[in-house]
Formats: structure tokens, sequence, C-alpha cells
């Protein structure tokens, strides 16, 4: 079922085209992160959908809601990006006021503090919390009523590693609950993991939306190949494979995706010499920098 | 419907919170007494009723007091929300831009009365204390009350329509100065010097009675002190009883409260959080 749907979605303030012509469909159940370099248009193309920003052209559904309509608002929970309270309250009575805008019970509210990780600062003011405290504030009240669609912009922002562990955790709950997420991130290491399909923005396109392995086979990036050698074979190995030599036992080589298995191949018929081999595919970085660095031609 | 409530109920909390409850009443309770007291001394020989010269010397007061705290509580309403960030969300919650503003309004609307209460409460004990509860009429003392609800409404949707024009809480803040400063000040010394220039003329036949009280300070003022000054004034007039009278004077009450909030409520429609 297709939770949220872009079509041909464009968005210009005054001359500067933020958004230009994005196709996006976000299935239920789904993991959907959004990558683009700032200004990309990403935290524009969010805003379109909670009909906080109106579309110049193109056609938003939001399940089967305009965007923006109170419809869709309901179904749908927003993180935006430097989340911001009334610090003059706690955090229990700021959750307990949206969970009351959400007609949800305040005992979830509770519950989702608890769940997030603030069951010690429930009755604190806001003022008084750190920015990873605000930010699962914010997490928390997206959360509630679990939403059909949650647009999480920049979640992991001011979180620490064990924070983000558990916080896509929790957004694996919500996927399996039904709920398709869009989320926006820079921490581009923990996405390779925890999102089904990634979508890359740049200069306000859409320039690659796909899993990460059909990425990486578009691509066409090379695989990088650690060899460890026996300290006395490496000049030998080094002269029969090329590659880069990066220590006395140690060599770099590069290679094609569909050429991996043949190279592989090669340096096992090498023997006892070479006592270990590191396949590492193009990371994420380096798709990111390869699908933002390319595909930039005007429309 | 049950969202303004919501509104309602947290911007009572914040109020509570940022002090603003507690500003409003020490304002309103603490001058009420010192003119309540101070005027007390000569009537009780001359033999007028005491409760209305309480509420003569408080009508005064709270022409500057009622507009300014309808202001203080208003002006940072929409565009401090914007510029924290806090409205952004708000809005993607499942309530319509009205409610949020009526839900606001309630609320001020409640803090404002809340410390009026407190200050009229006030004087009516300090001169029931001093001189009994016979001959005392509060008749003059409830429409003071609601009068002032009106005019602090008035105000209130003024300080929200400036809040939602505005992007910065500074300059909102700027504004409103300014607003209570003509309102209250500037405008009757300009009408007072026209009338003096006009020396009897046209516009003090015609246009006049209708500029009094088309400023909803000047009608609160008209409207609770009947028998001073302003008839004095006009009693010559031919036009002025019509404009300046009751039922101008209500619709004055009645019509910037409604109008302001009619605006505010469509500049709200405009905001781009």
């Amino acid at each position: 079922m297709t939770a949220l749907l872009l079509e041909n979605v464009t968005k210009t303030f005054g001359k500067l085209a933020a958004v230009r012509g994005i196709d996006l469909k976000v299935d239920a159940g789904e993991r959907v992160a959004l990558l683009g370099h700032n200004g990309a248009g990403k935290s524009t193309s969010l805003r379109m959908v909670l009909g906080l920003t109106p579309l110049t052209s193109g056609r938003i559904d939001v399940l089967g809601h305009a965007p923006g309509s109170r419809a869709a608002r309901a179904l749908t929970g927003y993180l935006p990006e430097n989340v911001a309270f009334h610090a003059a309250l706690t955090a229990r009575e700021q959750l307990h006021h949206f969970a009351r805008l959400k007609s949800v019970k305040t005992a979830l509210a509770d519950e989702l503090l608890e769940r997030v990780g603030l069951g010690h600062a429930l009755n604190r003011r806001i003022r008084t919390y750190s920015k990873g405290m605000r930010q699962r504030v914010g997490l928390a009240q997206a959360l509630l009523g679990q939403p059909a669609l949650a647009l999480l912009d920049e979640p992991t922002s001011g979180l620490d590693p064990i924070s983000r562990h558990d916080f896509y955790d929790i957004v694996d709950d919500l996927a399996k609950g039904g709920t398709a997420v869009l989320l926006s991130s820079h921490a581009l290491t923990d996405l390779e993991t925890r999102t089904d399909r990634i979508a890359i923005m740049s200069k306000g396109k859409l320039v690659a939306n796909a899993s990460l392995p059909e990425l990486r086979a578009e691509a066409r990036l090379p695989v990088r190949l650690e060899i460890t050698t026996s300290p006395d074979a490496t000049e030998r190995i080094s002269a029969s494979l090329g590659g880069t030599r990066m220590n006395g036992q140690k060599l770099w080589l590069t290679c094609k995706q569909d050429e991996k298995m043949a190279r592989l191949g090669q340096i096992l018929a090498l023997g006892g010499a070479v006592r270990d081999v590191d396949v590492t595919p193009a990371s994420l970085e380096e798709l990111y920098r390869h699908y933002s660095g390319h595909n930039l031609e005007a429309p | 419907m049950l969202s303004v409530f919501t509104i309602a109920r947290q911007e009572l909390l914040l109020a509570r919170r940022n002090m603003w409850v507690a500003t409003s009443v020490i304002l309103m309770g603490l001058f009420t007494t010192v003119l309540t007291l101070a005027g007390d001394a000569p009537s009780g020989t001359l033999g007028v009723d005491p409760l209305l010269v309480a509420t003569t010397s408080i009508t005064t007061l709270s022409v500057y007091l009622v507009p300014l705290i309808g202001l203080l509580l208003s002006f940072d309403a929409i565009s401090g929300e914007s510029e924290r960030g806090t409205l952004a969300l708000s809005l993607t919650y499942p309530l319509s831009r009205g409610e949020i503003l009526l839900g606001k309004f309630l609320a001020h609307f409640l803090v404002l009365g809340f410390a009026i209460a407190v200050g009229l409460g006030l004087a009516a004990v300090l001169v029931i204390w001093k001189h009994g509860m016979e001959d005392l009429s509060f008749a003059p003392l409830l429409k003071l009350f609601v009068t002032a609800q009106a005019l602090g409404a008035a105000f209130l949707g003024l300080g929200y329509l400036v809040s939602a024009m505005v992007r910065q809480t500074g300059v909102a803040s700027g504004i409103v100065i300014i607003i209570w400063l003509v309102s209250v000040v500037l405008y009757d010394l300009a009408l007072l010097g026209a009338l003096v220039a006009d020396n009897g003329g046209s516009f003090t036949k015609n246009l006049f009675p209708f500029l009094l009280v088309a400023n909803p300070a000047d009608a609160f003022r008209l409207i609770n002190m009947p028998d001073v000054s302003v008839p004095v004034l006009s009693s010559g007039l031919g036009a002025a009883g019509g404009a300046s009278g009751l039922a101008g004077q209500v619709t004055s009450l009645l019509l910037w409260p409604f109008t302001t909030l009619f605006a505010a409520w469509l500049a709200l429609r405009k905001v781009e959080p």
C-alpha cells in the first residue's frame, strides 16, 4: 500500500528552484532514507508533504489525502530538524499536550517518553535538557498514536552512537507496525544497514532512488580488495597482481564489480602466500559522492 | 473544537510559568489598591458613593493598564513561536490555525479577566471595609469589569495581528508599544489639538464624536464615566449624542475585539513557519 506519493513536485522561491520535479513513493512498512547536501531540497520536500509550504506544481498524496489536510496530519508524525519546545514546560506536560491534540491517551505519551529513554527526566523542565534529550522528546512526539507515515528530518543529529542505535531500533519497530518511514540524515553509516531504500537529492532533483545493492550495481563503483600476504611474498604478488602496496605485507587492489570473482580466483591461485583477503564494496558515502557529484546537468 | 481547549490549557500553564499571570495580577492589584485608598480620603466627608469614586479612578487607570496587559500577553503569541520553531511543529498536528488563535485568545482572556477581577475585588473589599455595605451600588463595578474585558480583548486581538504580521518578536514588541502610546495618549492629544484648531467648526460637530468612540480606549472611558468631562464637552453639539452615546460606545467595544481577531486570523493563515 502506498503511504506517500510525490509526482513531479516542484517548488520555486522566486527565481530559486528548491525542488525540481521529483517523483517519490514510500510504501507502508518501508524505510526510505533521503540524502542530499545542505540545500539539496530535503527539508523543503518534507515541509511540502506536511503542507507547511505550498507546492509550486506537481502532486502529493498522503494516504489518499491532500498534504496538510486535517486527515493527512492526523496520520502523520513529524520530527523537524532542530526541534523546539516550550522550555518552561516539562517533557511530560509537553508530550501530554501533543497527545491531546492527536486524540491519543496521555498514558501512552508517558510510555513513549519511557521508550525513548527519558523516564528519569519526565518532570524536569525542557529548559534543562541537552540537545540529545530534546531530540528524544521530538522523536517521542513523532511516534504518538503509531502514525501511518513518519517524516523524520535529521533524526539522529545530537545523538551519540548508542542512542543512534536505539533510535534505529525504534524506527524498525515502527516499520514493522506498518508505518512508512521517510527520514533524512547525514549519518551515512547508520543508513546502510537500517533502511530499505535510499533516495539521493542534489540541487533539487532526485538523482538516485533504489536499494543499496541496486545503487551499487548501477553506479559500477570499484570494489576494493585488501590482501594480506606473508612478508617475503609481497613483492612477488604485487608484481603479478598489480595494485598498491600499503606496507610490508598489505596490498590494495580495486576492480569492477563484475570482475570481482575473476580477481578473487587469481588471488586464491597464489596459494599459501596469501594470508587474508578483505572485500569491501563501495560504501554509501562513495555512492553518495558518486550520485550527488554527477548527474548535475540542468533540467 | 477540543483542540481550542487543549491550546488554551497549555497557554494558561505557560502564562503561569512565565509569570504573566503574576505580573498582570500584581499590576492591577497594586494600582487599584493605591487609587482606592488615595481617592477615598475626600469622598468620606462629601457624601458621594465611595464605590463610584473608586470606579472612576480605576477607569482612568484601566485605560492605560488593560491595553498594556493585553498587548504584553499577545505580542509574542505568533512571532515568538514562529521564531523559536514551536509553531511549525504545532501546525503539523490535526488542528486549524483558527483553533490555535482561539485557544490562545481564550487563555489570555482568562488571565486578563482574572487580573481585572482581582483588582476590582480588592477595590470593593477596601471600600466595604471602610464604609460598610450600605448605600453601595455595585452596578458600575460590574460594568467596569465587563467593558475592561472587552477593551482588553480588543488589544489582545491587535497584539495577535501584529504578531502574525511580523517575523521577529523584537519588531512586534516595538510596534505594540507604539500602538499603546498612540491609542491611550497620542490619539486623545491629537483630537484635542484638532478641536482647539477647529474652534467649533464642522470637524467638532460632525467628525469628532465618531473619531472619539472609534478608539476603544475612549469608548471605554466614556461608558464608565457617564457624567464627567466628555458629555460636558459634547453637550452643545447636536450630532455628538448619537455617535458618542451609549450605542456608539458599545458598538466600538464589541466591534474592536471581533475585527482585530478576524484580521489576526487572516494574517495567521498567511504565515509560513
